[in-house]
C-alpha cells in the first residue's frame, strides 16, 4: 500500500513501495501531464513537487512519499506563489512560458515549469549561474533562451 | 467520400449548415502509381480544409502533425488571411488520418525543388506493396509545411472560400461581385453599407462551383500573415494538458515493455521467462521474430519483469561490426573507389595536378539518434474487427496504413487518434516503424489497449540513426592563392540530393559518392545530409580561405558574386555578431553558412576554451532567408531549436557501435546542451520576398561548422572530426587574424 495527496487529493494505491512515483501517477492515477524521459533522473521531464521541492518522479519510490504532499504540473496553480490575477487558473510561472512562447514540442515543459517553479519559490531573483546549475532539465527542442527570458521576467517583477 | 478528378476545389454541405472547402490539387506524374493502387481515388489529393459555421466561426483543418514547430498555427493562419477571417473566430484542429486529409503537395513541391527526397520515395515509387502499406501520405517533414502545403493548399482554399462568399452576398444583394469587399469574417457591400456575416452566407456558399485559380493576396495585403500570433498549441503545454501520444490512457490498459535483438537485424533464438511470469501483474511474454515483450498492467511491472527474462538472439555477421571497422571500411572504399557523380564541372583532376599548392582534410561524422524527448511508444487496441491507434507520429496516414497491414485489416478499420508529438525530427516519420509494428503486434494478441513503450535506452538504441559519414577533400589553388578546383569523395547514401553542392564560384568541381552501406539502419535525421556535409563543406571551404592568408568571411563573399542571398545572409550574420571586432582576450568568432530546404542560413558563433579547454558556445548570431515569414515570432524559435539542436550534435554528439550493436544507453552517455551550455541566440530575419523556405531545420546545418571555425582562429586546431568533446584543445595556438 502507497499513501500520499497528489494535488491535494489523497490517493490509498495497492502498489509495491518501491514503484516510481511516477508510474504511480501516470499509469496507477492516469495523471499523464508528468512525463517519462529517461528514467534514471537524467532529463528532468518527470520533475514534481513533494512538499514544495522539485524531485524526479522517475528515481522516487513511493515509499519514500508516503503521506506526503505531491504537486503535479496540473496542480502547481493552487499551490505556486505568485498567481497573475488575469489568469487565475495558471501560477504566474506558466503565464510566463505562454508569454515567452517557451514551449515547442512541449514534452519536457511540465517538468521544467516544476523545476522553475522550485526555484524561484525559494529564490525569487536568481543569477544566470543559479539558473544554470538548478535548472538541469533536458529540452530537446532547445528552448532555454526562452526560458532563461521567462524567469528573468519573473525574477524583475 | 468519393471526389470527382474534374474538380479542382470542392464543396460540401456539412452537419449544422456550415460549408466545407477543400482544396484538391490533381497533379499527375508523382501519384499515378498510388492512385493505381489505391481504390480511393484522388483523396489523397486534398490538402487542406475549412469549415464555416452558422454562428461565423471558422474550422481549419490543418493536415500536418505539431511537434513544437507552431504548424497548427502558421496554416491556420495562411488560411484565414486569404480569407479575410477574423483570427478571433479561426478554431483550428488537425486534420483527422483519413485520405479526405492527405498532403501530398509536400511531395510535388519536393519534386519541384530537387526530386523527391528518399525518406518520402517510398511513399510513392517504391514497391506497390509499400503503397498499398500507407494508402497515403500525410507527413510532416522536410521544412515543407508552409511552404509546400501552406502555399499551394492552405492559402488558395482561403482565397476560394472569400471568393464563394462574396458570390453570394452579390447574388442576394443583386449587385456586382467586384463592388464586395470582404474584412474580418463578413462581406461587405460598401456603396449601401450593407454586410453579411460568412456564417450567414455559408449555407449558400456550400452550393456554389468553387473557383478554378482563386486569386491570392499580394504580400501589402496581409492582415494575419507576417504578424506574430501566439501558438494555439502552447497553453495546454503549460499546464499539463497537452496530450502527446505515450498519454493515450485507459483503465483497463496494459503495457508492453520490448526487448529488442541488440545487433540489428538478429532474430530471437530462445527465452527463459519463467522468473518474469511470476511476478505481480504480468500477464503475458510475447515471443517476436526480434524481440520479446512483457505484457503487464503497469509499464513499470512489465519493465522490472523484462529485466528478469532471459532471451538469446541469434549471431549474425555483424556481431563483431565496430565504429572503428565502420570508418576502417569507409576509408579504403574512399582510398580506393571513384564512385558516382554527385557533381561534376570543368577539370579537376587536371587542375589538381597543375596546381601551385594543394591541401586536403579528411574528415568524418558519427551516428547520431533523434533521442527525442518523448520516447517512442505506439498504442493500439483491436476490438470488434477494427484497431484504435495512439502514436506520436510524423505522419498518421501511414501510420494507419501500417498499423492495418501489420494488424491484418484494411485501412477503413483502423481509427489514428491525433496526439501533439514529444519532438519528431525525422524518428516519427514513414518507415521507421519498428515501435509501430512491435505494438501492432504485441496489441493483437489482446482485446484490450495495449501500450508499448520504449526504455530510454532503447530509444536511443533501437533508432534509424543519422548516418555516419567521411568525407575527403582536396583543394587546389593557383600561384596567387585563388581556388581553381574543388575535389569531393563522400560516403553515402545521399538522402538529400544537393547536399554536398557548394556555391562558390570555382571552375573545377568533383564531388562523388561512394558507397557507405552498413549494417545500422539510417533515416532523416533533422536537416538530414545537409548537418554533415555542411560540416564538412563549410569547415574545409574555411581550411581554404586560411591557406590563401585571406579573411573567411571574405573569401566566402569572394565567392558568391552570384549567390546575392547566400551573401546577404552573411553580411546580416556577420554585422550582427560585429564579425571583425575586437573580441576579449580568448573568444573568437567563426562563421558559416548553407542552403537548405529552401532557406538561407549564416550563423556567427563566438567561443572560447573553459578552464579544462573544453569549448564554450558564448553566442550564436544567425541570419536566415526563408522568403518572407508567416509566423515571425514561431520563426524564431525555430531557428534557435535548430541551432540547439545541431550544437548538441557538434559538441556531444555520438553513437558508436561495438560489438554490432549501439553502445550507449541514456542521456549521461549521450550528452545534451542544457541550461548551462546553451549559447544566446540573435535571430535575424531577412525577408527577400522569394518564394518560402523551409524553417524547421535551415538553421541546423551551419553550425557545427561555425563553431569549429571558430575553435580554429582560437587554437589553430581543424576540427575534421566530430564531436568536438572527443578534442584536445590543451595544445592551442591562435591563429593571427587576416
Amino acid at each position: 500500500m502507497a499513501r500520499f495527496k497528489v494535488n491535494g487529493v489523497e490517493h490509498d494505491l495497492d502498489i509495491e513501495p518501491e514503484m516510481p512515483l511516477l508510474w504511480a501517477l501516470r499509469d496507477e492515477l492516469g495523471m499523464t501531464g508528468t512525463k517519462f524521459g529517461c528514467g534514471i533522473a537524467s532529463c528532468g521531464a518527470c520533475t514534481v513537487h513533494v512538499n514544495s521541492s522539485a524531485v524526479r518522479s522517475c528515481v522516487t519510490a513511493v515509499s519514500t512519499v508516503e503521506g506526503q504532499e505531491i504537486t503535479t504540473i496540473e496542480g502547481l496553480a493552487n499551490v505556486a506563489v505568485g498567481v497573475n490575477p488575469s489568469a487565475p487558473d495558471l501560477a504566474a510561472v506558466q503565464q510566463a512560458w505562454i508569454d515567452h512562447q517557451v514551449p515547442q514540442c512541449g514534452y519536457c515543459q511540465s517538468g521544467m515549469i516544476m523545476a522553475v517553479s522550485s526555484l524561484l519559490a525559494r529564490n525569487p531573483n536568481p543569477t544566470n549561474a543559479e539558473i544554470d546549475s538548478n535548472i538541469t532539465n533536458v529540452c530537446r527542442c532547445g528552448s532555454y533562451p526562452r526560458v532563461r527570458s521567462a524567469i528573468r521576467s519573473l525574477a524583475n517583477v | 467520400m468519393k471526389i470527382s478528378r474534374r474538380k479542382f476545389l470542392l464543396s460540401t454541405a456539412v452537419v449544422g449548415g456550415g460549408v466545407l472547402i477543400a482544396y484538391s490539387a490533381t497533379r499527375p506524374s508523382r501519384h499515378k502509381l498510388a492512385n493505381a493502387d489505391l481504390a480511393e481515388g484522388e483523396e489523397r489529393y486534398i490538402t487542406s480544409y475549412l469549415k464555416v459555421m452558422p454562428n461565423n466561426e471558422v474550422t481549419v483543418y490543418v493536415p500536418h502533425t505539431e511537434m513544437g514547430q507552431g504548424v497548427h498555427t502558421s496554416l491556420a493562419m495562411m488560411a484565414a488571411d486569404e480569407m479575410d477571417a477574423a483570427w478571433e473566430l479561426v478554431i483550428i484542429e488537425q486534420a483527422p488520418a483519413i485520405d479526405l486529409f492527405a498532403n501530398g503537395d509536400i511531395v510535388t513541391g519536393f519534386a519541384g525543388e530537387f526530386g523527391v527526397p528518399s525518406f518520402l520515395m517510398g511513399l510513392i515509387g517504391a514497391s506497390s506493396k509499400a503503397i498499398a502499406e500507407i494508402g497515403n501520405l500525410q507527413t510532416t517533414g522536410g521544412s515543407a509545411s508552409v511552404r509546400f502545403t501552406g502555399e499551394t493548399g492552405m492559402r488558395v482554399a482561403g482565397a476560394a472560400a472569400r471568393e464563394m462568399l462574396i458570390e453570394c452576398a452579390a447574388n442576394r444583394w443583386r449587385v456586382a461581385a467586384d463592388e464586395c469587399t470582404t474584412a474580418l469574417s463578413y462581406v461587405q457591400h460598401n456603396a449601401s453599407g450593407r454586410s453579411l456575416s460568412y456564417g450567414e452566407l455559408a449555407a449558400d456558399a456550400a452550393l456554389l462551383e468553387p473557383p478554378e485559380a482563386p486569386i491570392l493576396k499580394d504580400r501589402s495585403q496581409f492582415n494575419i500573415m507576417g504578424k506574430s500570433m501566439s501558438r494555439v498549441d502552447i497553453p495546454a503545454k503549460v499546464d499539463g494538458t497537452a496530450i502527446y501520444g505515450i498519454d493515450a490512457h485507459s483503465d483497463e490498459m496494459l503495457y508492453a515493455a520490448l526487448r529488442l535483438t541488440p545487433v540489428f537485424g538478429a532474430k530471437l533464438v530462445s527465452v527463459d521467462a519463467s522468473e518474469a511470469l511470476n511476478r505481480r501483474g504480468v500477464k503475458r511474454v510475447i515471443e517476436l521474430e526480434d524481440s520479446v515483450a512483457v505484457v503487464a498492467d503497469s509499464y513499470w511491472r512489465a519493465k522490472e519483469a523484462l529485466n528478469l527474462v532471459k532471451s538469446e538472439f541469434e549471431t549474425t555477421k555483424n556481431d563483431s561490426v565496430s565504429s572503428a571497422e565502420i570508418f576502417a571500411r569507409f576509408d579504403e572504399v574512399l582510398a580506393n573507389e571513384n564512385g558516382s557523380k554527385d557533381f561534376e564541372q570543368g577539370d579537376t583532376d587536371a587542375a589538381l595536378e597543375s596546381a601551385a599548392d594543394v591541401i586536403e582534410g579528411n574528415y568524418r561524422v558519427p551516428y547520431l539518434a533523434h533521442a527525442a524527448m518523448e520516447p517512442m511508444n505506439c498504442t493500439v487496441h483491436f476490438h470488434d474487427g477494427i484497431a484504435d491507434v495512439w502514436t506520436s507520429t510524423q505522419d498518421p496516414l501511414s501510420i494507419r496504413g501500417r498499423v492495418a497491414s501489420i494488424g491484418g485489416l484494411t485501412e477503413e478499420k483502423v481509427n489514428y487518434h491525433i496526439s501533439y508529438l514529444g519532438g519528431g525530427f525525422g524518428r516519427r516519420l514513414p518507415f521507421n516503424w519498428n515501435v509501430i509494428d512491435h505494438a501492432t503486434l504485441i496489441a493483437k494478441e489482446f482485446d484490450v489497449p495495449v501500450k508499448t513503450v520504449l526504455s530510454r535506452e532503447d530509444d536511443m538504441q533501437q533508432d534509424y540513426y543519422r548516418p555516419a559519414v567521411s568525407s575527403n577533400f582536396k583543394a587546389a589553388f593557383d600561384a596567387d592563392g585563388n581556388l581553381l578546383a574543388w575535389h569531393n569523395r563522400f560516403t553515402g547514401p545521399i538522402q538529400t540530393p544537393g547536399a554536398a553542392h557548394i556555391p562558390y564560384a570555382i571552375e573545377n568541381q568533383s564531388i562523388r559518392v561512394v558507397d557507405g552501406d552498413t549494417h545500422v539502419p539510417i533515416a532523416a535525421w533533422r536537416s538530414v545530409d545537409h548537418s554533415q556535409q555542411t560540416f564538412f563543406t563549410e569547415s574545409f571551404v574555411d581550411e581554404a580561405a586560411h591557406r590563401a592568408g585571406k579573411n573567411p568571411y571574405q573569401f566566402r563573399l569572394d565567392l558568391l558574386q552570384r549567390h546575392p542571398r547566400h551573401r546577404k545572409v552573411l553580411e546580416v550574420a556577420a554585422e550582427a555578431a560585429g564579425y571583425g571586432r575586437n573580441l576579449p582576450a580568448g573568444r573568437a568568432l567563426g562563421i558559416a553558412v548553407q542552403e537548405s530546404f529552401g532557406s538561407f542560413a549564416a550563423e556567427v558563433a563566438e567561443v572560447s576554451l573553459d578552464a579544462n579547454d573544453q569549448p564554450v558556445i558564448h553566442k550564436v548570431t544567425c541570419a536566415i532567408d526563408c522568403g518572407w515569414v508567416v509566423n515571425p515570432g514561431a520563426a524564431k524559435a525555430q531557428v534557435e531549436s535548430g541551432i540547439i539542436y545541431g550544437l548538441t550534435a557538434a559538441l556531444y554528439g555520438e553513437i558508436t557501435i561495438e560489438d554490432g550493436r549501439v553502445a550507449q544507453n541514456n542521456f549521461p552517455d549521450y550528452e545534451m546542451v542544457r541550461m548551462a551550455t546553451a549559447p544566446e541566440i540573435d535571430v535575424h530575419i531577412v525577408e527577400s520576398g522569394e518564394a518560402l523556405g523551409g524553417l524547421g531545420e535551415p538553421s541546423t546545418p551551419p553550425i557545427a561548422a561555425a563553431v569549429a571555425n571558430g575553435l580554429f582562429i582560437l587554437t589553430g586546431q581543424r576540427v575534421r572530426e566530430l564531436p568536438l568533446k572527443n578534442h584536445d584543445f590543451s595544445q592551442s595556438t591562435p591563429v593571427a587574424s587576416v
